[in-house]
């Protein structure tokens, strides 16, 4: 027990406080605030919330804006829709079908965000990659897609790398409902597209609220379009994890790097709220 | 009759509309299968001709790239005995005792865990760090994740060992046996299924991470796999596409290996659910 | 062997009382059960001899000496336990030999005695199995085992046929009934099942809301039960209980009721005492002392036909009156008997229960 409750002490409830903590004052790396860093009060939020600049490409604003539009795109309408298509699909096919895509759709999560991003970096590549290879062997122009379409490529990168979440907890809320159901229907002469809208739906409603939480809050704090695109060409993809990575540590503003974890971790605390609060009512969550 | 044509139809069409699925989510890994065993392997997808393990064989001998893949291990091995041992202890101790608000303790610790995530927690974690003197060390990085992963490891553990009777234990401390004895002659070897599900968990987590790394060592002889990866892919103008191609499948390997043990040994796919 | 002695015990859990102010005397080489419905305080009473709970106020000793505060292992008892909690990891032999394991026993002495107890228990050619591969009888018996195997005070029962299937529990029943009589030991036994206790105790104790109701041999809890609650707790079917309005008259009580029909039965003193303040008693027979009334019996009560199941040997009639109350008699199966829409049910006197507006037995005089 003592082990424990100090290392979460430490790392977990410590930093809560402390970047609340720092986020008031002017601390940074090197230089006379790194050692006896000044109270500022709100002047970090101030800055932050500047609505000179809040909107401008490289501000506050406009990386939360950009991370709202990336939640909405690539997790609540891709991943969520996406990883019950395929749960749904899955079901009803040949085995062999079945095992090879969840493989794939699988590998596109398990592997190591490193990797995926050097794969993806190698797959858009102008001169050679696979993608514009595709493109050429099908008569369209290629294009440079990390310089002309960076935010579609970050979605599309963060749909395909987090469907399998999706796929797998719809898949064991599908399996959840009794088999039964689905054969009444069957006698009863229903299509797929009926039994999935009048029977699986319904019954997993609950779950589609967890997941679309969760994912929601992983996709929020995310941290991995950095290494396919290092939140540019111009600030494009500066999501709001690189935006304060940017600012802590290449222009060594803690107490503002701070002050935007706060905002981070405000917003965590309400989806964590709203979650934890449903899984208490269904006393336990989604089971995996 | 017509009824079974359409079923017939309409089970082929959902099997070729899920290939297709699956083609879209392979193209971007269809490269990296071929590109390690390709001794002239570019950015472009070709077919390995020759097939050749040599590009294995410039990273063996690569120290940089090697050391890489020996800082991870540290580093996941390192924060799994930590993770392991005290989510164990912790977790045994929650799910056993009657202390009153247990369900709150819990309750707190995992809300903590999900709203200090990673991203707004680098700046405290890098003070924390700095100001006790352990920025650029191994053991940096063991402890940042080993307090990250706790709460969630505790859970996991807990709701395990919830599942367990509790007359395990007592039916051997009415035979005789000693709290201590109970424990480690019945209760843990009854928990190691769970235990194994976090250890694996915690090292895949620990091992495939970038960020924390990133921002808490300096020299690149701490550096793990991942860090040495995105330097390799991302600094040096024109990447050395074979070795980085042959390094990236190496440092994958050991996630695919327990991926596999997992499903295999448990059956369920306990990974993508409680990840990250 | 060892006596058991509660005294005083209550027990606790938040606001839930568990036990309330419980005091009961185990002998020495008693079969005592524990009986009643779930949440009665039969388990909790067991767990605290067993030093799995210990006591919110009160004391607990067996032989003579206070167990109340000591740790299980140094209580030298063993104890059977419901879900069996056999040890998944270890083959059976060595779930049987984990009690002598942990006194240390050597590896060799440990198994020869495993295989001696598993033999008379008929699983000595199981032993290199896991608790996974073998039948849910054989587990039960395995944990037996592994509560036979070392010497003890007192062997703790908690309803350790509860998961076993009708036929194998019979059996079961039979066995321990065998060895209670071949090894003469003190067992406290928890069920929620009469008839296991009817079978197994030398005295049962009826429980009911963290109290013992009673506390008898089987047959005085039979014939003469305290209650109405262990009236209606112990026989198959239950006894039949009517509320009854009595009265004192010509030297006798005079019962009355819709569709019943009664002599008056003999005054007791009190009796007497329970009607100066009330008018209104319950009635009991038990339905095995019913039968069909052929015409011309004192005592019967009618009705209209509800149920009548066949069950082989005998049968199950019930009747039901016109305010819905019904009285079952169980009678031996006889074709000739045609059963009318209109019933009557007829008994004798000698097996009449009363019960005060309490609920407590009125004894007759002589008892």
């Amino acid at each position: 027990m003592a082990p424990a409750t100090i290392l979460v002490a430490v790392f977990v409830i410590a930093p809560f406080f402390w970047v609340i903590f720092v986020s008031f004052t002017n601390r940074t790396l090197l230089g006379r605030t790194a050692v006896n860093p000044e109270f500022v009060g709100l002047a970090n939020y101030i800055s932050l919330f500047d609505p000179v600049s809040f909107f401008q490409r490289g501000q506050f604003g406009f990386s939360l804006i950009l991370t709202t539009q990336f939640v909405i795109l690539s997790a609540l309408v891709g991943q969520a829709l996406l990883g019950m298509l395929l749960a749904w699909l899955l079901q009803s096919v040949p085995k062999g079908v079945k095992s090879i895509t969840e493989t794939f759709v699988i590998a596109a999560w398990i592997l190591p965000e490193v990797v995926i991003g050097f794969a993806w970096f190698a797959f858009l590549d102008y001169d050679n990659g696979t993608l514009n290879m595709i493109m050429e062997s099908l008569g369209l122009p290629p294009g440079d897609w990390l310089l002309q379409q960076p935010f579609w490529v970050i979605v599309i990168f963060n749909v395909w790398r987090g469907a399998a979440f999706s796929m797998m907890l719809f898949n064991s809320a599908f399996a959840s409902i009794p088999p039964s159901y689905f054969q009444a229907a069957d006698v009863a002469g229903a299509s797929s597209w009926q039994k999935f809208r009048d029977i699986g739906l319904p019954l997993i409603r609950g779950h589609v609220v967890t997941v679309l939480i969760l994912i929601t809050m992983w996709t929020f704090n995310t941290f991995t379009p950095f290494l396919l695109t290092n939140g540019g060409p111009s600030y494009r993809t500066e999501l709001i994890s690189i935006y304060t990575y940017r600012v802590a540590f290449r222009d060594f503003d803690f107490g503002k790097g701070a002050a935007v974890g706060v905002i981070i971790m405000l917003i965590n605390l309400v989806f964590a709220l709203i979650y934890l609060s449903l899984g208490r009512k269904r006393a336990k969550g989604v089971k995996t | 009759m017509r009824h079974m044509f359409l079923r017939f139809f309409s089970r082929i069409g959902f099997s070729v509309f899920a290939s297709l699925i699956g083609a879209l989510f392979a193209l971007p890994l269809i490269w990296f299968l071929f590109a390690p065993f390709n001794a002239r392997a570019e950015l472009g997808l070709a077919i390995p001709n020759p097939f050749t393990l040599s590009n294995f064989v410039t990273v063996f001998n690569n120290t940089f790239a090697i050391r890489g893949l020996w800082n991870s291990l540290i580093q996941s091995v390192g924060g799994v005995i930590f993770v392991g041992v005290s989510a164990t202890l912790a977790a045994y101790a929650l799910s056993r005792s009657n202390m009153p608000g247990k369900s709150a303790v819990t309750y707190v610790l995992l809300l903590f865990s999900s709203v200090v995530s990673g991203s707004a927690a680098m700046v405290p974690i890098f003070l924390i760090v700095n100001s006790v003197g352990l920025i650029d060390t191994h053991i940096s990085v063991i402890l940042v994740f080993a307090g990250g992963l706790l709460p969630t490891a505790m859970f996991i553990l807990r709701d395990f060992i919830d599942g367990i009777p509790k007359s395990y234990e007592e039916s051997a401390m009415v035979a005789g046996a000693s709290p201590v004895q109970a424990f480690f002659d019945v209760a843990l070897p009854v928990i190691r299924p769970g235990i194994v599900v976090i250890v694996v968990w915690s090292f895949v987590n620990i091992w495939g991470s970038f960020l924390i790394p990133f921002i808490l060592l300096r020299s690149s002889e701490k550096m793990p796999a991942s860090v040495a990866i995105y330097s390799f892919y991302s600094e040096a103008g024109t990447p050395i596409v074979t070795l980085l191609a042959a390094y990236a499948l190496l440092y994958s390997l050991p996630v695919v290996a327990l991926y596999l043990f997992v499903s295999w040994k448990f059956g369920f796919r306990f990974f993508g659910g409680i990840k990250a | 062997m060892a006596s058991v002695q509660f005294k005083n015990v209550s027990k606790s859990f938040g606001e839930f009382v568990a036990v309330k102010d419980m005091s009961l005397e185990i002998g020495d080489g008693e079969f005592v059960c524990l009986l009643g419905p779930s949440g009665c305080g039969k388990t909790t009473s067991l767990r605290m001899i067993a030093g799995l709970e210990t006591p919110t106020s009160g004391s607990i000793e067996i032989g003579e000496s206070d167990v109340t505060f000591k740790h299980p292992k140094d209580r030298q008892i063993s104890m059977v336990f419901q879900d069996y909690a056999l040890y998944p990891h270890m083959n059976l032999a060595d779930n049987i030999a984990y009690p002598l394991k942990v006194r240390g026993e050597s590896e060799q002495n440990r198994h020869k005695r495993a295989q001696e107890v598993a033999d008379v228990l008929k699983i000595g050619h199981l032993l290199e199995r896991v608790p996974a591969q073998i039948s849910g009888g054989q587990q039960q018996r395995t944990s037996l085992a592994r509560a036979l195997v070392y010497p003890s005070k007192v062997y703790l029962f908690d309803e350790p046929l509860s998961n076993l299937d009708a036929k194998l529990r019979l059996e079961a029943r039979g066995f321990l009934n065998h060895l209670q009589r071949d090894m003469g030991m003190t067992a406290v036994y928890v069920t929620h099942d009469q008839a296991e206790a009817m079978a197994l105790a030398t005295r049962i104790a009826v429980m009911n809301e963290g109290e013992i109701v009673q506390y008898a041999p089987p047959i005085e809890i039979y014939r003469r039960p305290a209650t109405t609650f262990v009236a209606n707790f112990v026989g198959n079917p239950p006894m039949n209980l009517l509320p009854v309005e009595a009265m004192i008259a010509d030297g006798g009580i005079s019962i009355r009721a819709d569709g019943l029909s009664m002599d008056p039965l003999p005054v007791s003193a009190r009796a007497a005492k329970a009607l100066e303040t009330g008018k209104t008693l319950t009635l009991g027979v038990r339905p095995e002392h019913l039968h069909i009334a052929a015409g011309g019996e004192s005592n019967t009560i009618s009705g209209k036909l509800f149920a009548n199941e066949n069950m082989g040997p005998e049968s199950l009639v019930t009747l039901e009156r016109a305010d819905a109350a019904r009285f079952t008699a169980r009678i031996f199966t006889d074709d000739e008997i045609r059963l009318e829409q209109n019933v009557s049910l007829a008994f004798e006197a000698r097996h009449v229960h009363l019960f005060d507006a309490d609920g407590l037995r009125l004894p007759f005089d002589g008892e």
